[in-house]
């Protein structure tokens, strides 16, 4: 006879249940099923954080002419490869050396120098049980090529292809990485106290100061300056740049989502809370202050506000609630304006506004731990404004002597005719629109 | 036979069509032009930065008639792209030397 609920069933199941491997954990030890959750959604945040070079990718190519597209994708696709393979081979080592210390915390590269683990690196021993050790190599590869991108938008449409690219291998490589281990590799500033959650300082404003020195060494886009008076270049398409943001503002919840290091539920929610309620004031800020300022309201300056927030709350995001990300938020988009404003009056050509957004915003988020949330006060100010002003001597330092050495040898900058015609056809040889007409032919 | 040129403001291609087919005008080629006349451009906005825009978008309306017609066109482009504002745009009138037609060889006014 045959029976729906068979009490043998059960019976079976429950003696399973009762003996299961897995599920009896000693006092203190996570259990698998929890390190398989911590895992997968830091495997999923390096996914995010992935997309994310999308997001940069679109946003470039709609804030810039369409002479120069196929060149921003271009710069943008080589950049997520090289960065992923140099922090295979070296760049994870050199920014957690563990304790294998040159230079005890300022240089060190871990044993081995490129990605490996036995397989220790693969249990709960780990890291706490929060992901393994490939997954701690793919996150933190996303993050160190986050950081590249955010140059390319400042020094687009002029400067050439190969100078560019050797400059994000050497400073992706070195500079990100050794910078990078003074904090997250657990060097000086970390023993300082310096704070900086998910990368305001060690992500964003080293990408920022990359791309002031460069722009500044590359200098203005021809027809940018014209008699001392500013001529604006208007982006080319809009809706990329809209969908460039978008695609960012849903990678930063892996960017900070995944900071947390685990899926702890109180953590993970409360971060992603804070991140995307500053996102938002800082859309709201920007939208505002650009009407304000210009009588009427710029798409642009509002998207530039999104990711002003977005940089804003990443040093903190885990300390903050919601008042104090709401404010983070605001403030980095009403600077965000001001600053875009500002960097283009000093004739310092940046046609997306990166430096604005990930310099002067980064710096405004590391200090604002100092400012708002749980670790407010005046010790930790100083201790942010130390790390923010030992990461930009470093940064622009070195920038300038990696910038320098490829201007003397290989030189920086296109020419101006090349500049003219537009680096598709220039470094490329290609169009980005073959065939494309905005306008019905019937 | 004389070759009509118009220039108008994009919105009233529609209408200068349907009156141009109303009156037995048998063909037209029409291109997507700028440019501008006493009609000042205008000012658009960038990042916190007004800059002019002196182009205006026009559309440019082409047509081969028989001379009799060039009063009846004329009055009749005339009539559906007016708006009375300024920019309503212009007409060119020039003599034709030849009209040939590509698929049978027909010139002149067979041809048109």
């Amino acid at each position: 006879m045959h029976k729906l609920f068979s009490i043998k069933w059960v019976l079976i199941a429950l003696l399973f249940g009762l003996f299961a491997p897995g599920e009896a954990v000693a006092e203190g030890e996570i259990s698998a099923g929890l390190f398989t959750a911590n895992n997968v959604w830091m495997m999923l945040a390096a996914g995010l954080v992935f997309i994310m070079h999308l997001g940069f990718a679109t946003l470039e190519a709609g804030l810039t002419q369409q002479k120069n597209t196929v060149n921003i994708l271009f710069k943008n696709t080589y950049i997520v490869c090289v960065g992923i393979i140099t922090y295979a081979i070296c760049g994870f080592a050199l920014m957690y050396p563990g304790d294998a210390w040159i230079i005890p915390g300022w240089l060190g590269v871990a044993k081995g120098v490129t990605i490996q683990t036995d397989a220790a690196g693969l249990t709960t021993g780990y890291a706490g049980g929060g992901y393994t050790y490939w997954t701690d190599f793919l996150f933190q590869a996303m993050f160190a090529a986050t950081a590249a991108t955010i140059v390319s938008g400042a020094v687009a449409e002029r400067i050439k292809l190969g100078s560019f690219m050797v400059f994000t291998l050497v400073y992706v490589t070195f500079v990100y990485t050794i910078a990078g281990s003074w904090k997250w590799g657990a060097g000086w500033l970390d023993a300082l106290g310096f704070y900086d959650f998910a990368g305001s300082t060690l992500v964003h404003s080293v990408g920022g100061w990359g791309a002031l020195v460069g722009a500044f060494l590359l200098g203005p886009r021809l027809g940018k300056y014209i008699n001392g008076e500013m001529r604006p270049i208007p982006g080319h398409n809009m809706p990329l740049a809209c969908i460039g943001v978008f695609l960012l503002w849903l990678g930063w919840f892996g960017f900070n989502g995944g900071s947390v290091l685990s899926a702890d539920p109180a953590l993970t929610s409360r971060t992603l809370m804070t991140t995307c309620v500053a996102a938002a004031a800082g859309g709201l800020g920007a939208m505002f202050t650009s009407w304000f300022v210009s009588k009427k309201p710029d798409l642009s300056m509002a998207l530039n506000g999104i990711l002003a927030g977005l940089v804003g709350i990443t040093a903190g995001a885990d300390q903050m609630y919601m008042w104090s990300s709401l404010f983070i938020g605001a403030i980095a988009g009403i600077i965000v304006v001001f600053s875009v404003i500002f960097i283009d009056k000093i004739k310092i050509d940046d046609p997306v506004g990166a430096i604005s957004v990930h310099l002067v915003c980064g710096i405004w988020g590391t200090l604002a731990v100092g400012i708002f949330g749980d670790m407010a006060g005046i010790g930790q100010l100083m201790k942010q404004l130390t790390g923010v002003v030992a990461f930009g001597v470093f940064c622009v330092v070195t920038s300038f002597v990696i910038f320098g050495a490829i201007k003397a040898t290989m030189g920086l900058r296109v020419s101006e005719e090349e500049e003219t015609m537009g680096l598709d056809q220039g470094e490329h040889g290609m169009v980005a629109y073959n065939d494309f007409t905005t306008r019905s032919t019937h | 036979m004389i070759k009509i040129d118009a220039i108008i403001k994009p919105f009233k291609l529609d209408a200068v069509k349907d009156k141009l087919n109303e009156i037995g005008v048998t063909g037209i080629t029409v291109s997507e032009v700028k440019g501008f006349g006493r009609q000042k451009g205008h000012t658009e906005l960038y990042r916190g930065a007004e800059y002019k825009v002196d182009f205006l978008p026009k559309v440019k309306l082409e047509t081969i008639v028989a001379k009799e017609m060039e009063d009846q066109v004329v009055d009749a482009i005339i009539e559906s792209a007016q708006t009375g504002k300024i920019g309503d745009g212009k007409i060119f009138i020039t003599d034709l030397k030849d009209i040939i037609r590509i698929r049978t060889g027909d010139k002149g006014k067979e041809a048109i």
